[in-house]
């Protein structure tokens, strides 16, 4: 979520009164932001010689993009708080009706096809504002514009400049300008070198590098300016003089650069000579249908089901009390005429999060506050509780094994590749494991395949312990399984570890009894047969297993039959010392390790 | 053994009239012997003692030598008298050794009794007393000496040495008796089958010690306040969801969700991508055969009333309320990439598999509550409160005509089951709720609210593509289980809780969880 600094006093100002961090804090809470600092009492930096004045740091939801500046947070409070109703913007064509344009050329289509624009005429900056427009293209840029991928923006002194202005995609080389803030001229390749290190702009560069052709903003001279989603000229630059600002903005996306101009200027437009007043640009792009006037600036109508707004929140409200109460949230609502069920709903262009009239049934609920509406509780239908199967068998072998004096443990699902197969002496056949694309370290390579890897971890960490350890876990692995949707299924397993001076071969063996007798189990053998045979659900018994994650002869694979069928469902031996040194451990250390899924 | 001395000391005592000195009458026996013995009648009051602490002195190997053999200067002096004629001082060495010829000769010459004649040593005297060999005699017998500056003298010179010495004083208690009963240390099948535990005494229980420690299991505590939830959500009727499923779809984890796909959940910065297997199926009806399908609970009428799930209407409707809207929504509107929704993740949520069972339930909506704790993972860096993987803790309820007051209300209830009473709703964004609330808790030990969970309704973009009717509406809730659990039992770094590196001992010495008095 993005967090916004705003200025303590001007905001206060700006709402008409004093809040104390608490008042402050409540207002925030009730309206859905959150107050996370309010700087008064710490130390604040110097700024150009001054002490910075006291900040407010507020967490704006991700979806509210008409949050992330002063202008706006002062706005919506104020309208939350009854003391303002939403602006009416207004489009506003020059007197000699003239639209300023942007033609775009076909070669955008390569690289970034889609151009917007929008004008503000006569606007006043101070230092303040004029901070405040620099942050909010920087925060759109961030949030809505996925770090400029999808939607950038350029604003320029319009009258250092001249339109008709021309959206093309060049060669890198035909592309010479110099760039915001530099004096020299370069091309787009010098650019890129200029830049490659730059701390700021640097995590830009890889959007269009490597494109043969370059997106590039001309003026009618020929001036660049700007080259998105880089960087803008040096010569159309605004200052704090600038009267009249030049809005383009390119992008990928056709619905997001179309809330980026609105939000621009809808949160800007105040400060014109005539406030809320917007000059609309024409963008000439006939190869892909997007010939257009720019930005649309009119609210959506849509409509609401009273019923539906009512119903959600548990309130009775009529269609006249929830249009009045939308009313703090910048709606502008009214009873429909075509039923009495229906609202008409004006959602202002600064909501671009309202879809659905979910989101109007929402803002009801947070005007009429959340912790105002009345409350129930849900007990009208009736549910049967269960446990999901797996887990209720896997519970009866974790509470075996905890009586049995074994401690659970909980080590990660995630591990290295070598933990999983090189240091049990395992091979990898590549139809085994799910392997993961962007781990950021190597301790997380693959899930799991084998509980005996978090096992042998955590006796690693936890050598101070008195020896004999006996630790346990009953939990998932996973496999790839290509006949599945997801390509790979989860198995439960139970898996035991002791640590001590001598092996612990035959305490491990007696674990393997102790459940096995608990599920039911009974042991076989080849000489005897079968042990209470008209009581078990299954039989098991073991064979001498040669793997080399195992001491030779001191390991066993377990074989069960159940209703007829025969599955190998783990092994238990002694490990190899070489595994041992793998994992650290100076002591010889026998696992089990039984797949449970039969026993379902 | 110490018992052995009990009876001869209450001997001792009996035989005399006085207190007795414990290094008079029992010399040879260690001090530490001599106080277990004491310390067994004093508890019974048979006898009473005191502690007498003090220096003594002890020879050391050269005085015990000397003891037995006589002083370097009175072996040269009895080399020199043996002589006769007088003796070379070269050959002195050689009879009485190198050690006692150099430090006895000066002596005996200090003293007076030789005296040098040219190369000739000659006796001085008829006859000597070897004092320090008659000092260290009285050492040896009395552990000091009367004349302090000749013990100063002997200890500089190594032949004694000073050390610490416990005796007792020990006389009569008021329960003094000839005769220490043999106590027995426990009761025994014996004494049970002999009757001798008619007469026997057993030795007094210490009650200010503790018991055996017992050999035990252990749950992990993660484990404990797991089950705890669960117990929870048990109790309030709710069904638990097949989570044994890490690795998902992009479909299924965000695009069912209504998770657009430039999302930045799904960027590589915070969730695991799968590179092999390389790629998903679209939805599909699950294998015939799943031995993990909760069995039905429901009436045979409900089932049969079941109608097949279109899975390819789903995807289709899924991708439509994305790119152009539908169900009363206008949609993100972005061109929606099905290879974008085929990527294999693995989860970054439970509500993944919400999702599924809420689909699964589209076949004959009823009225439904559906729980799950599981592990999720996040491609986040390590540090005190974050891990790759963590459990989410995921309730459901679907049913007609729910209102949020109910979903607050039953938050209320729910987490009055574990002890916190006192709740307040923040409005929040998540792309799948709508209402969104995150849930405070006021937290006492803290004296401040503290968030304890989100919560909402989620989204008819994500419910109606699914099949559900419009007037089905579903609350759903997440939390951590390691959070709660932190803030609870004071552990402040989730490393300690959840891993390889969480101490053996701290689980096996964990409490038991009661959620709703700690």
């Amino acid at each position: 979520m993005p967090t916004i600094s705003v200025d303590k006093a001007a905001l206060f100002k700006e709402l008409g009164r004093e809040y104390t961090t608490e008042e402050f804090d409540e207002l925030c809470f009730e309206f859905g932001i959150e107050l996370d600092e309010d700087t008064t009492n710490s130390e604040r930096p110097i700024v150009n010689g001054k002490q910075e004045p006291p900040q407010l740091k507020i967490e704006i939801p991700a979806n509210r993009y008409d949050l992330l500046c002063f202008e706006g947070i002062a706005l919506m409070l104020n309208i939350f708080l009854g003391r303002k109703s939403l602006p009416n913007y207004r489009l506003v064509e020059p007197a000699n009706g003239e639209l300023q344009k942007i033609i775009v050329k076909e070669d955008t289509m390569k690289i970034r096809p889609l151009v917007s624009g929008a004008i503000l005429r006569n606007i006043k900056f101070d230092q303040a504002r004029y901070e405040s427009f620099i942050a909010l293209q920087d925060k759109l840029h961030q949030n809505l514009a996925r770090q400029r991928t999808l939607v950038s923006i350029g604003t320029h002194d319009l009258d250092t400049i001249q339109g008709p202005f021309t959206y093309e995609a060049l060669p890198p080389k035909d592309i010479k300008f110099a760039p915001l803030n530099q004096t020299q001229e370069m091309n787009g390749e010098e650019l890129m070198a200029f830049y490659e290190k730059d701390k700021h702009l640097g995590k830009y560069l890889h959007i269009i590098r490597d494109s043969p052709v370059y997106p590039v903003i001309y003026d009618a001279k020929r001036t660049v300016c700007s080259l998105p989603p880089i960087i803008n000229g040096d010569h159309s630059k605004i200052t704090l003089d600038t009267k009249n600002v030049f809005i383009e903005i390119t992008a990928l996306d056709k619905t997001k650069v179309e809330i980026v101009n609105k939000m621009m200027v809808a949160m800007f437009s105040q400060y014109t000579s005539e406030p809320f007043t917007i000059e609309p640009v024409q963008i000439v792009s006939d190869h892909n249908g997007e010939t257009r006037i720019t930005p649309d600036i009119a609210p959506r109508t849509t409509q609401a089901e009273v019923s539906y707004l009512n119903e959600c929140c548990g309130l009775e409200l009529s269609a006249k009390e929830i249009s009045t109460i939308l009313t703090k949230m910048a709606y502008n609502a009214r009873p429909s005429e075509s039923s009495p069920d229906l609202i008409d709903v004006d959602i202002p262009p600064t909501r671009a999060d309202v879809l659905h009239q979910a989101d109007i049934m929402e803002d009801v609920a947070i005007a009429y506050g959340f912790n105002n509406l009345p409350r129930s509780f849900p007990s009208k239908s009736g549910t049967i509780a269960q446990p999901l199967p797996i887990n209720k068998l896997s519970d009866i072998v974790r509470t075996e094994a905890a009586m049995a004096g074994w401690s659970e443990v909980l080590p990660l699902i995630l591990c290295s590749h070598d933990e999983n197969f090189a240091w049990l002496n395992r091979k990898d056949d590549g139809n085994t494991a799910v392997k993961l694309a962007n781990p950021k370290t190597l301790e997380f390579q693959v899930v799991r395949t084998s509980l005996l890897p978090g096992l042998l971890k955590t006796i690693r960490e936890n050598k101070h312990h008195t020896v004999p350890m006996k630790i346990f876990e009953a939990s998932d692995v996973a496999f790839k399984d290509l006949s599945l949707e997801r390509k790979s299924r989860n198995q439960r397993h139970f898996a035991a570890a002791w640590y001590g001076k001598t092996s612990g071969f035959e305490v491990v063996h007696g674990l393997l009894d102790r459940i096995m007798s608990m599920l039911k189990s009974a042991f076989i053998t080849g000489e005897e047969g079968l042990e209470n045979p008209d009581m078990s659900d299954s039989q098991y018994w073991i064979e001498e297993l040669d793997e080399p994650t195992y001491f030779p002869g001191h390991a066993a694979s377990v074989h069960v039959r159940i209703g007829g069928k025969e599955h190998v469902i783990g092994a238990f031996g002694i490990l190899h010392p070489t595994v041992l040194e793998k994992y650290e451990l100076k002591y010889p250390v026998s696992t089990l390790e039984l797949n449970i899924e039969a026993f379902l | 053994m110490a018992s052995d001395l009990t009876n001869p000391i209450l001997d001792a005592l009996f035989a005399s009239d006085t207190p007795i000195l414990s290094n008079e009458a029992f010399p040879s026996h260690p001090s530490l012997n001599v106080k277990s013995a004491l310390d067994r009648l004093a508890s019974r009051q048979m006898v009473e003692y005191e502690t007498i602490e003090r220096e003594v002195a002890a020879l050391t190997k050269e005085g015990e030598e000397i003891a037995a053999n006589g002083s370097h200067e009175a072996k040269v002096f009895q080399a020199v008298v043996a002589a006769m004629e007088g003796l070379k001082i070269g050959d002195l060495p050689g009879i009485v050794g190198k050690e006692n010829a150099k430090v006895g000769q000066g002596n005996a010459f200090k003293k007076g009794w030789i005296k040098k004649d040219g190369q000739l040593l000659r006796a001085n005297t008829d006859s000597i007393v070897d004092e320090t060999r008659e000092h260290l005699l009285t050492v040896k017998k009395t552990q000091t000496l009367g004349d302090q500056k000749a013990l100063g003298d002997l200890k500089r010179r190594k032949l004694v040495a000073f050390q610490k010495d416990i005796s007792f004083k020990i006389s009569k208690g008021p329960k003094f008796a000839k005769e220490f009963v043999k106590e027995e240390t426990d009761l025994t099948a014996e004494m049970l089958m002999s009757g001798s535990w008619k007469t026997a005494q057993l030795k007094p229980y210490n009650f200010k010690a503790k018991g055996a420690p017992t050999p035990s299991g252990a749950f992990h505590p993660l484990n404990k306040v797991r089950q705890e939830f669960r117990n929870i959500f048990f109790e309030m009727g709710f069904e638990e969801m097949p989570t044994n499923r890490f690795v998902e779809t992009g479909f299924w984890n965000f695009d069912a969700l209504f998770v657009p796909q430039q999302h930045p959940a799904r960027d590589l910065q915070d969730t695991f991508y799968i590179s092999d297997p390389p790629k998903a199926d679209p939805p599909r009806e699950d294998p015939e055969f799943d031995p993990h399908r909760p069995r039905s609970i429901h009436p045979v009428s409900a089932a049969s009333k079941e109608k097949p799930l279109d899975y390819q209407q789903y995807w289709e409707d899924v991708r439509e309320v994305h790119e152009n809207g539908k169900y009363g929504s206008i949609g993100y509107r972005y061109p929606w990439s099905a290879d974008e929704s085929l990527r294999l993740v693995l989860r970054t949520h439970t509500t993944s598999v919400s999702t599924y069972v809420l689909h699964k339930l589209a076949a004959n909506p009823r009225p439904a509550r559906y729980f799950s704790i599981d592990r999720v993972f996040r491609n986040e860096a390590v540090d005190a409160t974050h891990l790759a993987e963590f459990h989410q803790i995921e309730g459901v309820i679907a049913d007609f005509g729910l209102t949020l007051g109910g979903l607050i209300g039953f938050m209320e209830v729910f987490f009055a089951k574990m002890g916190i009473h006192q709740l307040r709703f923040k409005p929040a964004y998540n792309p799948y709720t709508e209402p969104s609330m995150e849930i405070f808790g006021y937290h006492e030990g803290l004296g401040k609210w503290v968030e304890i969970g989100n919560s909402g309704m989620f989204r008819p973009e994500m419910l109606e593509p699914m099949g559900l009717p419009k007037n089905m509406r579903v609350y759903g809730w997440g939390l951590s289980l390691e959070r709660p659990t932190m803030i609870k039992y004071g552990v402040s770094n989730i490393r300690e809780l959840l891993g390889h590196k969480v101490d053996l001992n701290f689980i096996e010495t964990n409490p038991a969880v009661r959620l709703e008095k700690d």
